[in-house]
């Protein structure tokens, strides 16, 4: 794939600091329907990319579908901004997206729930399961607007009563996730939600531990995603919506 | 107390009834709070929310301050409803950037809770949200990270208070709402 970067300069990651975000509009091509603008917008990154019409047009199949159809709603450039991105934490290297800074903007936190509503009311989905712990902020105040239960999927030994776990690689070991027996019934129609979704591991986990208790998984969904993890691939048919994609 | 005098309001006894609770978790003669089974409600759950609600939207609330993990649940809702920003307060080492951490006692050992520094400041006015308060040693520390940034804390909120474990008096003097008392 052809790509363009340019470079910005990389800039403290301290909130007071305010500094113009370099940004351009992406043309993306969604399978066959008219061109829409997809805003990859961050503060405090160093690089910005650009893809060829071409390269676009190949990458559109593998794609998570952004929060826009035709022309970006005008929310999601508040919320992105809005995100706030923490050199080397945890550790050197990596480009941490913190959402606290969206949590602290009443407007951005609104909109940011308000995209998911607007795109799950209505649709049949009786369960929202949030994974610990940035997916509990989320996703309570959207299963309330949906009229759908919360279910919390959480580390190990912090549920009490009877579980089941899913286990799933880290760079180093593995982990687990755990839900609880009969907070969910065969036939129900489910969304995932956290924060972001980098390898696409702890998602997976997920949607394997709903569908072992014949859950259907209609989406997963993220307020960001890092597209170069190439997360979406592990989530297999289970498909994946994000507000704001960070490259 | 959500009733003190008054006629309870009809929401409480439905969402009580929807609290599950867990014998000897995490450990034998501890009767677990479990409020999972009040989320699977979506009217319970509702209720709980809009009973907080309901008290606090007039209170000029610009902070609701949640305690990891379970705290996220109930906060962010109330925050949103209110107009509030939600700060949350977390374990070590899970909020990046410039922090400022309490420390509290456990049974064995003690603990820290952490809170971005500019994520609140003097002239806010906050409401510290939990599912329950047992010792009060973890709502103590929220309250003075709270404090120590300038902020001044209205009260604190969770949904169950064991009132036995005299956490209120843990509070120093601030006052405590909760929805259900387990005893």
């Amino acid at each position: 794939m052809q790509t363009i970067i340019i470079s910005s300069p990389l800039v403290s990651h301290r909130l007071s600091l305010a500094l113009p975000v370099p940004r351009s509009p992406l043309i993306n091509y969604h399978h066959g329907a008219p061109p829409s603008i997809r805003l990859s917008s961050h503060r405090f990154t160093n690089s910005l990319r650009l893809f060829s019409s071409a390269a676009a047009a190949a990458a559109a199949s593998r794609d998570s579908e952004m929060a826009t159809e035709d022309v970006q709603d005008p929310r999601i450039a508040k919320i992105a901004a809005s995100i706030r991105v923490i050199p080397d934490f945890p550790k050197p290297g990596i480009m941490f997206q913190d959402i606290t800074t969206l949590l602290l903007d009443t407007e951005a936190f609104k909109d940011t729930i308000a995209l998911f509503v607007d795109r799950y009311k209505g649709k049949d989905i009786s369960v929202v399961a949030g994974v610990e712990a940035r997916g509990f902020i989320f996703g309570p105040p959207i299963a309330l607007a949906i009229g759908a239960k919360f279910v919390p999927m959480r580390k190990p030994k912090k549920l009490p009563g009877k579980v089941i776990s899913e286990e799933y690689s880290l760079e180093y070991g593995t982990d687990k996730i755990e839900m609880h027996v009969g907070a969910v019934e065969p036939g129900e129609r489910a969304i995932i939600i956290d924060d972001l979704i980098a390898t696409g591991g702890t998602l997976a986990a997920a949607i394997r531990l709903l569908e072992r208790v014949g859950v259907k998984i209609v989406e997963c969904a993220c307020v960001i995603e890092l597209p170069e993890l190439k997360g979406k691939e592990k989530l297999g048919e289970t498909p994946l919506f994000v507000l704001v994609s960070s490259a | 107390m959500a009733d003190e005098n008054e006629v309870k309001d009809p929401r409480i006894d439905g969402i009580k009834t929807k609290i599950r609770v867990v014998p000897d978790f995490p450990k034998k003669g501890i009767m677990f709070q479990d409020i999972t089974t009040l989320l699977l409600d979506p009217k319970a759950f509702k209720d709980t929310i809009d009973l907080f609600v309901e008290r606090y939207r007039d209170m000029n609330i610009s902070v609701v301050a949640g305690i990891e993990a379970r705290g996220f649940i109930f906060g962010p809702s109330i925050a949103l409803a209110i107009g509030a920003k939600f700060v949350p307060l977390r374990k070590p080492k899970k909020l990046p950037g410039e922090i400022i951490f309490e420390e509290y006692e456990l049974e064995y050992g003690s603990d820290r809770l952490e809170m971005h520094v500019e994520a609140v400041d003097s002239g806010d006015r906050a409401l510290v949200v939990d599912d329950l308060i047992a010792t009060g040693g973890t709502l103590s520390a929220a309250m003075n990270l709270l404090r120590r940034v300038g902020a001044e804390v209205v009260e604190c909120a969770c949904v169950i208070e064991l009132p036995e474990l005299k956490g209120r008096e843990r509070l120093e003097g601030k006052p405590l709402y909760v929805l259900v008392e387990y005893r």
